[in-house]
């Protein structure tokens, strides 16, 4: 608790003539500056003189604030908002969509062929997460990288506005074609996680199309060709597909430093 | 108001240089362009010199920690730079502006700013403040809620210095922040600069010598990749002699300096 100083001090530090010790002097500005009690015992205290010198500024100030520009109303902070990636992203996000369509298309097309939507869908998210993290496709990259904020929570910001787009189509598309819901998602969320674990050592870029090059080669093109859904993406291995999108996702908050290092933001 | 000051703001500097390279080493694709510069920079405006192709941008980003240094060593604000380093904070006392900075064309200047400011770490209650701030002391006021692609290039210069200083940063990296300023703007930007320079260390790299002459403290000449002088800009201007090329004593001195290095270099 503050102790207000004596009536006699303000008196004294309000009078040019008397003289007040410096320590004093500072102790009562300090309380002064917060105590509007004791600022208005020293409106009582002040010579004639000095009330009318600051009655003029006050009347001063008014009046040019009066003539002075509105203030800018207040604005509230938000990085929502300010969505500045999210803009480029637009065409990947466009393009994802119309492959996924076409696929849902296809799949009605060809009924014989396996589910495209659920071969599709681990690799529908890869162009958009390559694409929020590389260094070419960024206008701002040189200024961003320079950031304390670059990092995994940025990665993982633009990854979740490519999954907001990507996984309602895929869930769409799925129910759609009659594809199971599980095995279209949990394999779609388990690359994204591949991808960003993967890049903490390799460029986020370099390994979005890695597995997506792995991916097409090693099972969609074998499941076109054979028509058959192949093994991995059977029904019963969605706990499989589940748990290994959390060992995945672990690993990656684990590595969590390394997007952070020089070499990370490709 | 009163404000509370935070202990990191009280805090003794114990480091003796803001930036402090030891034979630095950087790569700009395969080219090595920083090759095994020594340079120590304290608290000042430093006016880096040099011809096309010397290395300074590369050395910008390096001090920027945009790219990985290849070798050597890379102290900041105390810190060493390298790969096992949390680069955090070093970065939230970072200022830079790019040689060329790419920007989302539909923000206005003021949302551009305030995005920078909140990409470094600025505590949120002071992002308004600072960057009419810095807005302000740039001139852009008046242009402050105009969108970026309305602007000339002068004036998205003058935006990118803004976001350099929003965050009061301990080092300042400009890259070429003269270009497309005419000679007015460049008058403030000096004056800008010199108030900076007071307590933080800037670096500005540019082709004019007399804007290193009239704004800075302290002069970096290099030249492949290494560091060719450094001194004040007086002793800049007492290097060069009647015979050399230039048309003011500074550059002068500037392209003495420089044919002496060529011909050691070249023995």
């Amino acid at each position: 608790m503050t102790t207000h100083p004596s009536a006699a001090v303000i008196a004294r530090y309000a009078d040019p003539r008397a003289s007040l010790d410096e320590v004093t002097m500072w102790s009562v500005e300090v309380h002064l500056e917060g105590c509007a009690h004791c600022r208005a015992v020293l409106v009582g205290r002040v010579p004639d003189d000095t009330r009318v010198l600051l009655d003029r500024v006050a009347a001063g100030v008014d009046r040019a604030v009066a003539a002075g520009p509105v203030p800018a109303p207040r604005r509230r902070w938000s990085p929502v908002r300010n969505r500045w990636f999210v803009w480029r992203l637009l065409p990947w996000l466009t393009m994802t969509v119309a492959v996924l369509g076409c696929a849902v298309l296809l799949e009605a097309a060809a009924p014989h062929l396996p589910s495209l939507v659920t071969l599709l869908a681990p690799i529908a998210p890869l162009p958009g997460v390559a694409f929020a993290w590389s260094r070419r496709h960024d206008p701002a990259w040189e200024l961003v990288a320079g950031t304390p904020a670059a990092g995994l929570a940025m990665l993982l910001r633009r990854t979740a506005a490519v999954l907001a787009v990507v996984v309602p189509v895929l869930a769409l598309g799925s129910t759609r074609t009659g594809a199971s819901l599980a095995m279209t998602l949990l394999p779609c969320l388990a690359f994204t996680a591949a991808a960003i674990t993967l890049g903490a050592f390799v460029g986020v870029r370099v390994a979005a199309i890695g597995l997506g090059v792995a991916w097409a080669l090693a099972v969609v093109l074998p499941a076109v060709l054979t028509a058959r859904l192949p093994a991995v993406l059977e029904p019963g291995g969605a706990v499989a597909w589940a748990l290994l999108t959390l060992a995945l996702a672990g690993l990656a908050g684990l590595r969590a430093a390394d997007f952070r290092r020089l070499t990370s933001h490709h | 108001m009163m404000r509370t000051v935070s202990a990191a703001e009280t805090a003794a500097t114990t480091h003796p240089w803001a930036v402090h390279a030891e034979g630095l080493r950087v790569r700009a694709g395969r080219h090595v362009a920083v090759d095994g510069l020594d340079l120590a920079l304290g608290t000042g405006v430093h006016g880096l010199l040099g011809p096309n192709g010397a290395g300074k941008t590369t050395l910008m980003r390096a001090v920027a920690t945009v790219v990985k240094p290849a070798g050597g060593r890379l102290t900041l604000l105390g810190e060493q730079v390298g790969d096992r380093a949390d680069l955090r904070r070093v970065r939230r006392g970072l200022g830079y502006l790019p040689q060329q900075f790419g920007f989302y064309p539909r923000f206005t200047v003021r949302e551009f700013v305030e995005y920078m400011a909140w990409l470094k770490e600025m505590p949120k209650a002071t992002i308004p403040g600072a960057v009419q701030r810095a807005v302000d002391r740039v001139g852009l006021t008046a242009k402050a809620d105009a969108r970026m692609k309305t602007l000339s290039g002068g004036m998205l210069r003058r935006a990118g210095i803004a976001q350099a200083i929003v965050n009061d940063p301990a080092v300042l990296l400009l890259d070429e922040p003269t270009v497309g300023l005419d000679p007015e703007q460049r008058l403030e930007f000096r004056e800008l600069l010199r108030d900076v320079g007071v307590d933080s260390c800037v670096l500005v790299s540019t082709h004019l010598v007399e804007d290193v002459v009239a704004a800075c403290t302290d002069v970096v000449l290099m030249n492949d990749g290494r560091l060719v002088y450094q001194g004040v800009p007086d002793d800049l201007a007492a290097q060069g002699g009647a015979g050399d090329a230039g048309d003011s004593p500074a550059e002068r001195g500037y392209s003495a300096l420089l044919r002496r290095h060529r011909a050691e270099a070249g023995r």
